[in-house]
């Protein structure tokens, strides 16, 4: 298969690997996929008081646009509110990365992902003292 | 990564293999100064060129101890594969409807299966043991009065693993069902003899056994007489079981490619099976949680096909784009399915999406070995750092007992 530059790039690059503590009151974790489905997503966000993400990891099983969508998810949420992150659409990813359609699937990954891991930090925070920060 | 662009290491012999060059030589005048036609038979140009082919069948048919009359050329074993059940099942089914065959068989059988349920035949598959081989007594127990043919594979092109060919056989003979093998993977790899294993049709590639491409063989037995209704009509060349101007280069190459085997197969398997072992050793010496898909020993020596558990196949093919390989993950497939032949196995899905089929041949070196195997495990090592499976089972969390959401 033909990947992009950008692809192959953070597949060889890949930004942002590694695992933070997910007991952290400030980390959200979210878990997507299945090995079955040979697709696994790990994506940890760490946020500040403020509710905003200061840092983003990933650890990824799955194929190499897998592996980039991720890597690219953790560079673009950094920085971000809870808010703008959990509204990032996978046809983004898509574009991005130039991702043949069979492989549209891992974007939806990535999304699922970071939307898995904010509402985690939420659910540990409690919604309402979210919300307040904002 | 590598900048300057290494030699890529071959290492996908079960794909294809390349011409031995004393193939091509002995193909070469056939294209220009003989390029008679072999069914001329008024002039010199064509015996010319129907000796070549007759030496040819002779070489063809030394290889699995058939007479030369019993070789029918054809395109490949694909097309081998369909003339043997569709013409096996067409000229017989009316008394005899049913077919049996093994779900790991070629997509080429398979598929030809299908279109027979389709026209009304009754096939039965065969399932699998872990170890990949068919289970005789479940073989007898499918055999009825209907049966007109079974067909199961010699070797596995996936696991490389070898059907107990002579007991099928028997089992086929005692019966009076035809049996029917592809052996496109086989052919040089392991000693078969048509009437010592009782096979009364063979499928055979080229282009598997250091052959051209575009060149197969079917075997069909005359005593007793297997009959077949031909796929392609025209000239009655062949017999009448094949029509169409046979290929005298083509033929000539894979009468050759036949003729080296029957003098150095097995030399050559002896070296590449003692390759397979240093390479496989090698693998486990480094890391740990791999898996030999198919039967460790029961299988022909220049196929490996290892899971290494927690890193995608696809994945792992990135990384070694210097390394040619196979993998039975689903990203490599045009379907998104993982491998059906490692399923069948019961390898567990996840598994299969780790595996990969590495293929060791004719030109094979240590050197090669070595290397690859290096690239592979530093590749490895580095897609399980990033593995969320990998650091779950480090931790010791059974990734089994995680409820996963399909998708």
């Amino acid at each position: 298969m033909a990947y992009s530059e950008k692809l192959i790039d953070h597949y060889e690059n890949p930004r942002n690997v590694g695992s933070m503590d997910k007991n952290e009151t400030s980390v959200g974790t979210g878990l997507v996929g299945a090995p079955a489905c040979g697709d696994v997503m790990k994506l940890q966000i760490k946020v500040t008081p403020e509710g905003i993400i200061e840092d983003a990891k990933f650890k990824t099983f799955g194929c190499g646009s897998a592996i980039a969508s991720s890597s690219l998810i953790t560079e673009w949420v950094k920085g971000k509110s809870l808010d703008e992150a959990g509204s990032i659409k996978n046809s983004q990813i898509a574009e991005e990365l130039a991702l043949p359609p069979v492989k549209i699937h891992c974007s939806i990954l990535a999304e699922d992902a970071i939307k898995a891991a904010i509402s985690d930090y939420k659910t540990k925070n409690g919604a309402a003292e979210v919300d307040a920060a904002e | 990564m590598n900048e300057l662009k290494a030699k890529p290491i071959y290492l996908d012999y079960q794909a294809t293999t390349p011409t031995d060059p004393r193939v091509v030589e002995a193909m070469l005048p056939y294209f220009t100064e003989k390029f008679g036609n072999p069914h001329s038979r008024n002039h010199s140009f064509g015996w010319e060129a129907e000796d070549a082919v007759e030496v040819a069948r002779g070489q063809v048919a030394k290889i699995i101890g058939a007479s030369a009359k019993e070789i029918i050329f054809t395109s490949g074993a694909t097309e081998s594969n369909n003339l043997a059940l569709k013409g096996v099942m067409k000229f017989y089914g009316k008394k005899k409807p049913h077919l049996i065959t093994v779900v790991t068989e070629h997509k080429c059988v398979l598929d030809s299966a299908r279109h027979l349920e389709q026209e009304g035949y009754k096939v039965t598959y065969l399932g699998v043991k872990e170890n990949g081989l068919i289970d005789l007594e479940e073989l007898k127990a499918a055999i009825t009065d209907e049966t007109a043919l079974v067909s199961v594979m010699g070797v596995n092109n996936e696991i490389g693993v070898i059907q107990p060919l002579k007991e099928i056989g028997e089992i086929c003979r005692e019966r009076k069902v035809f049996f029917h093998t592809d052996c496109a993977q086989a052919v040089g790899k392991i000693d078969l003899d048509v009437d010592d294993m009782k096979i009364d049709l063979m499928s055979i590639s080229g282009h598997k056994i250091y052959g051209p491409k575009g060149i197969g063989a079917l075997y069909v037995r005359r005593r007793p007489r297997v009959r077949v209704i031909a796929q392609i009509t025209g000239g009655g060349q062949e017999r009448g079981m094949r029509s169409g101007t046979l290929p005298t280069p083509l033929i000539v190459g894979l009468g050759k490619a036949c003729d080296i085997l029957s003098n150095e197969m097995t030399e050559e398997n002896a070296r590449i099976e003692k390759l397979r072992d240093y390479t496989l050793q090698r693998f486990r010496d480094r890391l740990e949680d791999i898996y030999v898909n198919g039967d460790e020993h029961v299988r022909v020596s220049g196929n490996l096909n290892i899971s290494f558990a927690y890193v995608e196949g696809e994945s792992l093919l990135m990384d070694i784009k210097n390394i040619a390989v196979s993998s039975g993950s689903a990203c490599t497939s045009a379907s998104l399915e993982p491998s059906y032949v490692l399923r069948a196995l019961g390898v567990d899905e996840e598994l299969a999406h780790t595996s990969l089929r590495i293929g060791i041949g004719r030109y094979t070196t240590k050197e090669e070995l070595d290397e690859a195997v290096d690239a592979i495990c530093t590749a490895v090592e580095r897609l399980r750092e990033m593995s969320p499976l990998w650091e779950m089972a480090q931790e010791g969390i059974d990734i089994k007992s995680i409820e996963w959401a399909e998708h």
